[in-house]
């Protein structure tokens, strides 16, 4: 395992207003590894997550205390440029929302706005590379100038994820992806997010413990805005350190 | 510490239903090493007859115990204490399972030897027996009640089984060197001898399998494998 971390949280407390939703969260994520974050509803996991991209930054009154660093650069600093932090942080969210434009046109569309190619063939190449990384070239490329509404929920979500991909992410954070999808485009999308992890750091809030167990590396568990345990995935699962933890994944709850 | 139950009354059902089951079977398998000795120190045919008959009804436990494990493993997808506790399910099942033959053995072993002139008193035998039978259901007392401490003491007590074995082999041993007409008796206590001592080595691995199942850790082979997490 190495030892090497990507983002660094340290010590966050988040609140909304007067109101906290984190207490003292402190948390390795681990480059190149899939982190899942599970915990029952408003316990603090969408918050943290959001956090990790300053999304928090646009409701008013949210303010975190703490340390966020992603390469030991504090994201939370004064200088930082968020519009380029969210561009080094790519975010998936549970319903899928492709622009109504075209298929082409959706993964496009972040390279033109951020001028990261101007010829057309460049364009193309980053397309089509995106489309293969979210595994829906073969699906989609013979029609490519149709309307990504015309794509079913799961071609969607993994079109969001190219067009998430097409402007060089290094993390993806991911919020309920695959919630609304059947269990087919579901398994794809967790096929994808595990083949992903050869070049990105994923962190994934899932409800689905199953999914939790299946797709991600390490795991952390979230209970009344504090991470109560957080450790590899397998070993979570099977022998977790934590009362709360072993009740709240073997169905105890209440 | 009594814990809590499950949200799903029906997971909670079947939990229950399946240490249930593995509380009889395994009351069966005591009853039954306890009988198969009996019938041999009190030499009563009857009661082997009824230790062989009873295998039948540890065997359909055993299947039950089974489908049940495949049943919640595909139903309920079990993590965590509950997943160790199918798991320790589907091995200690085995286990109860070949003390029940074991019994059936030594029962039949009793049957034979019942029908010659008796050997010897039989001395060291029922005190085996007694060890046996005391391993064992502190086994399945620390299984029942989650107890990983009675469970390191059933594995640490597990070399008394094998001490006694040794010293009844050597004894018996003796007696088939001053009388040659004596060894095929002797032999049949020595297969009884080596059955008690089997039953201590399945108590030792249902008790090794009841510190996994409370405290996680996999106690097996020692320190002798260098396993990683």
């Amino acid at each position: 395992m190495p030892d090497t971390v990507k983002i660094n949280v340290s010590h966050a407390n988040f609140f909304y207003g007067s109101n906290q939703a984190l207490y003292d969260v402190s948390m390795k994520l681990r480059p190149r590894f899939v982190t899942a974050l599970i915990g029952p509803s408003g316990c603090g996991k969408s918050t943290f997550l959001r956090s990790l991209n300053r999304m928090n930054d646009l409701i008013p009154g949210a303010r975190l205390e703490g340390k966020v660093e992603m390469d030991g650069e504090d994201i939370y600093a004064p200088q930082m440029d968020v519009i380029h932090l969210r561009r080094r942080i790519g975010m998936i969210f549970q319903r899928s929302n492709p622009f109504p434009m075209s298929i082409y046109d959706n993964v496009a569309y972040g390279i033109r706005i951020n001028g990261l190619a101007k010829r057309r063939v460049q364009i193309d190449e980053i397309v089509e590379k995106s489309l293969t990384a979210s595994a829906l070239w073969e699906e989609v490329k013979d029609r490519l100038h149709r309307s990504a509404m015309s794509l079913s929920g799961g071609q969607q979500q993994r079109l969001c994820i190219a067009r998430a991909l097409a402007i060089e992410p290094e993390v993806l954070l991911m919020d309920e992806p695959a919630s609304a999808l059947d269990p087919i485009s579901t398994a794809k999308i967790e096929e994808l997010i595990y083949n992903l992890k050869q070049d990105y750091t994923i962190i994934v809030v899932t409800h689905n413990m199953q999914q939790a167990a299946r797709i991600s590396d390490e795991t952390g568990f979230f209970l009344t805005g504090r991470l109560v345990e957080f450790s590899e995935t397998k070993r979570l699962f099977t022998a977790p350190e934590k009362r709360e933890t072993e009740d709240y994944i073997t169905g105890r709850f209440g | 510490m009594r814990e809590r139950e499950h949200t799903s009354k029906h997971y909670e059902l079947q939990l229950r239903e399946l240490k249930d089951k593995l509380l009889l079977m395994s009351h069966q398998a005591e009853l039954m090493i306890s009988d198969s000795i009996r019938s041999l120190v009190e030499r009563r045919p009857s009661l082997a007859e009824e230790v062989i008959r009873h295998d039948d009804e540890i065997d359909k436990l055993e299947l039950a115990i089974d489908n049940l494990c495949y049943e919640v493993l595909a139903l309920e997808q079990p993590v965590a204490r509950d997943l160790r506790f199918i798991a320790t399910a589907l091995k200690i099942v085995k286990d109860i399972e070949r003390i029940g033959d074991i019994a059936v053995n030594i029962a039949e072993r009793a049957q034979e030897l019942i029908q010659e002139p008796e050997l010897k008193r039989l001395v060291d035998l029922p005190i085996m027996g007694d060890a046996a039978q005391k391993i064992l259901k502190e086994s399945l007392d620390a299984f029942v009640n989650s107890d990983a401490d009675l469970a390191e003491k059933v594995i640490s007590n597990d070399n008394i089984v094998d001490d006694l074995y040794e010293q009844i082999f050597r004894e018996l041993l003796t007696y088939m060197l001053e009388d040659p007409r004596s060894i095929s008796r002797a032999i049949k206590l020595i297969f009884i001898a080596k059955h008690l001592e089997r039953v201590g080595d399945h108590s030792a691995n249902i008790a090794e399998m009841v510190i996994f199942l409370v405290r996680g850790q996999d106690i097996r082979h020692g320190t002798r494998l260098d396993r990683g997490r």
